[in-house]
Formats: structure tokens, sequence, C-alpha cells
């Protein structure tokens, strides 16, 4: 895992008085992560026009297609970003625990029980409070629900050295059993037969959506916790002392930092946004808790976390750009014939890709300035 | 009324097809001054894979009937989400596709998801799996189409008494909901027609689609001696080859699964979806409008068997052949009173008769004496 800064630290004045070297060595470091990552993207695209030639179709018309179906009109581009909006948060679930080393696959979990908890707080409630309070009570109700439950993963890794990758996947599992149990069972409206649901919340507690857009408020509440996790990793103590431990752990030991609460706050962190993201789920698109709720958005976010560098700035583009080729999948399977599993088969090689590009930090000598020629 | 709105952003559509269907599309459906023009877009969203020996499968042939048919564009979608995703897949259909009408297959689908796009596109029309339309509360442009299967799934318990020698008999099934409890309670009524000391062990994997506990579920009914083995899930793809592997006879359901064991498939309970889209369809074309609460049984061609396999007794095919004819006649009831449930309570009381859409079969909540598991 990298510790780079990301702060673009701009270059001292005196490089305007005619010495272009530190505003290039600024570019050179900046254009590292951009360039390797395009041309990532763009090496998976070639790798899958030729398994798209071999089955038989036309890649040209394949990509035209999926800017059609994800970007091609104002449609479109609402489509793709609903589609991106859960994927913000669960991504964020992934991207804060790895920022400190560690890889929590188990998002999903977080997910389901923080939809559960949201649709529970708001049944007591509905009828006798206003609309925005309850839906306050259900994000937290939501965020606790999720915090809690990742945030036993770094537990069990911290003070009980149970690997957090497995703890995380098992207990989504775990989560999931449980979310059936409420919804068939104490959580049950009685009149939801064959779809087991919690009562539905009534539309005027809904969340709506965007005002001028037909996309819900997670959206925005996916790109504020975004930009609220950047700041938190790369412009606060906190942050600075995560990536210390996820740098090494014995040095930020030694430092006295306390690692045991970082990994703690951070995956209750994590998970308190998986949770927000069934809360999201449940107020803004199912209007209950059901097993709708287990969508994969947890999974997906696992691969808009890696591709993003687990930067959660990165996050924003990254889920909108696998919010249209999602969007666009659909198309492809009208308008082509190719079945579902293409769109994951490109899911898939840009994911392989974009891993294998990884070791290609710092080889590129045009990107490091330290290798350059001393000049001045 | 007439919208067009799919005409202004179709710059990027191939010229043929789907062009001229979306200008078919509304003298066909809302014109009664519509000529010979009888294109219609139709839409098919499925909730799995489309070929997945199973539910959406059993779709999917009647998706092919009605392709078929003169001036009909079928689109299909499948591994659709019961999320946000499967409105945003309604729109694109409506709005890059110019469906007309779309089935939304999928029973999860029905609440939020068509309620939603039915309301925002009054043009269009909606028909649902499921029997979830209700007159004055839904609009006219959904409706509901379902059949009763349970009457199959007797059938299937038939030749399943005769084949069992060991007279127990096993079911996996998804979940404990109503549907599903009529065809566990049918299939062993069924085969308790034939000896009455035969029991079926039901075991519930908790997902309608969780091919692992699927196979776990089967082994285990066999270890118990089960030797007939019948489901209710998804795909019963897998149900029926571990069985088959096992050298347990099977009984299909959702679709023809004979493919799969050949020798060891004994009959099936078979959707016909392709009557039912053949009549929406020729409804849609010919300008009068569609219905909104449709169901039909085996009589009525919602419902079909699988041909006998080798594995069914001369014995077993004559009463498996009278019990149809009666079933076809109409005069036939599953649920015939008195019938115990299995916790020793009177599920039927004596002298009552619930035919095949008597609304108490709909809050079925009971397994009946003779099936060995629990509901909760």
């Amino acid at each position: 895992m990298t510790i780079e800064a990301n702060i673009p630290t701009l270059p001292p004045l005196s490089a305007q008085s005619g010495n272009l070297r530190p505003i290039l060595e600024w570019l050179a470091r900046r254009a590292e992560p951009v360039a390797i990552s395009l041309g990532a993207i763009l090496t998976g695209l070639a790798l899958f026009s030729i398994f798209i030639t071999v089955v038989g179709k036309s890649p040209i018309d394949l990509f035209k297609l999926m800017y059609t179906g994800g970007f091609g009109s104002w449609f479109s581009i609402q489509n793709s970003l609903s589609r991106a909006a859960p994927l913000l948060l669960t991504a964020l679930c992934v991207a804060l625990p790895a920022r400190l080393g560690l890889v929590i696959i188990g998002g999903e979990g977080a997910v389901v029980l923080g939809g559960v908890a949201a649709a529970a707080a708001a049944l007591p409630l509905t009828g006798s409070v206003s609309p925005i309070i309850v839906l306050v009570v259900m994000a937290i109700a939501g965020m606790i629900m999720g915090g809690i439950w990742i945030g036993m993963v770094g537990v069990l890794r911290h003070y009980r050295g149970v690997n957090e990758t497995i703890a995380s996947l098992l207990m989504a599992y775990i989560a999931i059993a449980l979310m059936n149990h409420f919804i068939e069972g104490p959580l049950r409206d009685p009149a939801s037969l064959n779809k087991p649901s919690t009562t539905p919340l009534p539309a005027e507690y809904m969340l709506g959506s965007i005002p001028g857009m037909d996309v819900n408020w997670g959206l925005v509440i996916g790109i504020l916790a975004c930009i609220v996790s950047w700041i938190l990793i790369e412009a606060t103590s906190f942050g600075f002392a995560a990536r210390i431990a996820g740098g090494n752990v014995r040095a930020a030991q030694i430092q006295g930092l306390p690692v045991g609460r970082l990994i703690v706050g951070f995956t209750a962190l994590a998970g308190s946004f998986a949770g927000l993201a069934g809360m999201v789920e449940v107020a803004a698109v199912q209007g209950s808790a059901n097993a709708s709720l287990a969508a994969g958005y947890g999974y997906t976010g696992i691969l808009v976390a890696f591709l993003a560098r687990h930067n959660p700035l990165a996050i924003i583009p990254v889920a909108i750009l696998l919010g249209g080729i999602d969007a666009s999948g659909g198309l492809i399977q009208r308008r082509m014939g190719l079945p579902d599993a293409t769109v994951l088969v490109l899911q898939g090689t840009l994911f392989v890709v974009i891993l294998f590009c990884e070791t290609f930090y710092g080889r590129f000598k045009i990107f490091n300035p330290d290798l350059w020629k001393r000049t001045a | 009324m007439i919208k067009l709105l799919p005409m202004n952003r179709r710059s990027f559509l191939q010229s043929t097809a789907a062009g001229a269907a979306a200008i078919g599309l509304s003298p066909s459906l809302f014109s009664t001054t519509a000529a010979a023009q009888t294109a219609l877009t139709v839409g098919f969203i499925y909730v799995g894979p489309k070929d997945d020996y199973g539910y959406n499968q059993a779709h999917a042939e009647g998706a092919a009937v009605i392709k078929a048919m003169p001036g009909v564009t079928v689109v299909e979608e499948e591994n659709v989400p019961e999320t946000v995703d499967v409105q945003k897949t309604m729109e694109s259909m409506i709005n890059l596709d110019g469906a007309g009408l779309v089935f939304p297959t999928s029973f999860g689908y029905f609440d939020p998801h068509m309620l939603a796009m039915a309301a925002k596109y009054p043009d269009v029309q909606f028909r649902h799996c499921g029997g979830l339309w209700k007159e004055g509360v839904n609009p006219m442009n959904t409706g509901s189409y379902f059949g009763y299967i349970g009457q199959g799934q007797y059938l299937n318990g038939i030749t399943a008494g005769y084949a069992s020698k060991s007279k127990k008999i096993g079911f996996v099934a998804a979940k404990p909901i109503p549907q599903v409890l009529q065809n566990i309670n049918s299939f062993l009524l069924g085969a308790r027609s034939v000896d009455p000391a035969i029991t079926c062990q039901v075991i519930f994997t908790g997902e309608w689609s969780l091919a692992v506990k699927e196979a776990e579920a089967t082994n285990a009914l066999i270890d118990q001696g089960a030797d007939v083995i019948t489901c209710h899930v998804d795909s019963p793809k897998v149900v029926v080859e571990t069985a088959a592997g096992r050298g347990a006879f099977v009984c299909g359901y959702h679709a023809n699964q004979s493919p799969l064991a050949p020798e060891k498939y004994l009959t099936g309970a078979e959707w016909a979806w392709g009557n039912v889209y053949t009549k929406f369809v020729t409804e849609a074309q010919a300008g009068t409008p569609l219905g909104n609460f449709v169901r039909g049984g085996l009589k009525d061609g919602f419902v079909k068997m699988s041909p006998l396999g080798p594995g069914v007794s001369a014995e077993a095919r004559t009463k498996f052949d009278a019990t149809l004819a009666e079933m076809m006649k109409g005069s036939f009831s599953v649920f015939k009173g008195p019938i115990k449930d299995n916790k020793g309570g009177d599920a039927v009381t004596a002298g009552q008769t619930l035919a095949e859409d008597a609304i108490e079969l709909e809050s079925m909540a009971y397994l009946v004496e003779g099936v060995v598991g629990s509901t909760s």
C-alpha cells in the first residue's frame, strides 16, 4: 500500500522565475496515477475487444452501445448515476480500512443490517414526528448498526488476531441470515405474504429525488461521504496516523500511535458508511427492509475501491464509470443478444489489468523526478 | 395522450426494428383508428439467467413464443436485481427501445419498482408475474398474471408416490411463504393419494437461488432415505443433477429439466407462459384493453406437465392420466377436508373443499400432516 500524500503540493514561487523543473516535477508526480489508470483501462478495453471479437460480435458496436446506454443522453446519465450512488458508500467501506492495510470484503453485511436497523427505527416514529426527523433517526440507526458490524471485524482483528478478510466475509453471511430472521419474524409486515418485508414507509417519509434529476439523494450523500473521508485521511492527524499504521504497524506502535483505536475507529466508520447505504436503499428505493437489500452492492464496492486505489475522491469517478457500465449492460443484452455475463467479463478484465498495473508505479522514469538527470 | 418521447433521443438507433416498433406502438395500443399497423415492442426482465432451467427460463420460453408473432419485437434483460436497477431497466426499454408493453417477471419487481414506472409512464402497459394487482389501488396500465401450479405439484406427487420404495420423499424449498408451502403440501398430498404412509421431508434454504445450499439440502434428504426429490427454488438445475447423481428420482418444477436427468426425471410442473403472453400481445395489437388480473391453472393453459419419463410405471401413468383428466374438467380439488397440519391442528376442516383459486390458499401458513419440517 502506498502512503504517498495526495495533497497537491504547489511548486515554490521560485519556479515561476524561469526555472521550469519544479513545475515539471510536480506535473510528473501528479500525472503518474492518471496515466497508469488510463493506460490500464485502455488495455482492459483492448483485451475485452479481443474477447468480443472471438465470440463473433463487433467491439466497435459494443463500445458505441456502452456509450449510448451509459452516458449518451440525459436519461442514460441519470441511469448511471442512480446505479453509482450506493457504490460510493460501499466502496468507502473497503477503502477506509485499506488505508490501514486491512482488506474488508464483507460490506454487504453492514448494508443489509443497516437497512434493517433503519427500517426498524422508523417503525415507531412514522405518523407522530416529521419526515426529516424520521430520516435522520433512520440514518443514525443504519450507521450505528453498520459501524458496530464492521467495527467488530476490527476488534477481532486487533485484539484476537482474526483475519479481517475472512471474518468480514463470513459475517456478511451471518448478517443476511439475521436480516432474513428479522424480516420473516419479529419485524414482518403481516400483509407481506410472499415477499417478507417490514412495514412499508409511508410515501411522505421517503427520501426523494434530487431536484431536477431522477436520481435519489443517495448520490449526494455518497459524494459528501467520499469528500469527508478524503479530508479525514489526507488532512487530519487521525488520517495521517492511520496511513502510518497502514504502512508499518510496528513503526506506528513504536511511535506510540494508538493502533487499536485506529483500527476499530476506521472499521467502524467504514461500516457506518455501508450501513448508511442500506438506510438509503430502504428510505429512497425499497420503502421497507426485505431480501432485495442483499443486491450485491457491498461486493461491487470492493471492485470500486480497488479500482480507485482506495482514494476516496477517486471513488466518485470510478463508481460512476461502473454505474455506466452496469447501465449499458442492459442495452448490450437487448441490442446485441449477448448474455449478462458479458459485462461481468469486462469488469473482471478491468479489475485484473488495473491490479496488475499497480506494479508499474515508480517504474517509469518519466514520472519519477528523482531519476532525472540533474540539470540545475 | 400519445407520447413520442423516445423519438427525439434516437439518432443513435439502428433505423430498422426498434424505430419502426416505436412508431407503430401508439396506434396499436391506444388508438382505435389503427390500420394494419400492429408493430409492438415488448420488454422482458428476468431476475436471474434466462437459461437457468427454472423460473427465468420458463418466462424466456414464453418470450420466445411471442417473438415469432408478426410485428412483435422482443427485448430481454437478465440478472436484473430488485433495486433501482430494475426501474432504470424498464425506463431504458421504454426510452431507448420504445417498449409499449413490459413484463417484469420477478415477484419483487412489483412494489415499489413497477408501480413507480407505471406512474411515470402512463401510456405504457405493465404486466407483472404474481397476484399482487388490486383493483382500485393499482393503476389500470398495470396488472398481474399468475398460474395455479399446486395441481401440477399434486401430479408430481402421484408419480413420486409410485416411484418411491422407501416411502420417503424430499422437497428442497426456498422460503416458507404461502406459494411454496402450497406446493410442498400438494406434492405430499399427491403422493399420499397413492400410499397414505408416505412422508415428505422438507428443507428450506432461505434463498431463491443458492446453489451450494440446494446441493447440501438434496444430499441431506437422500442421506435420510428420501428416494424422490422435488423442489421450489428459482433454478432446479442443482437439485435435479445432484439427486439424479445420487440415484434418486426427481420431479421437476418451473421448466422441463428432463435433459439434465433423462433416466431419473419422472415429470414436472411447468409454466406455460407462452399462452399467457400470446394473449396479452394479441390484445395489445388489436387495441383491446389488456386484462388486469389474469390467473389460471392446468385447464386454462397457464400450467403444463413435462412428458412422463421412463421411471413412471404403467400403473402410475393410469392414475396420473385419470387425475389430470379430472383437473382439466375443473372438478378437482387438492385440499379436501379433513386435513390436519403437521402440528396436530386442523388445516382444512371436514366437509370443506378448497378450489385452486380459493382465497384461503393464498395465505397458507401450515405444512400438512405427513410433511416433516417446520415453517419457522
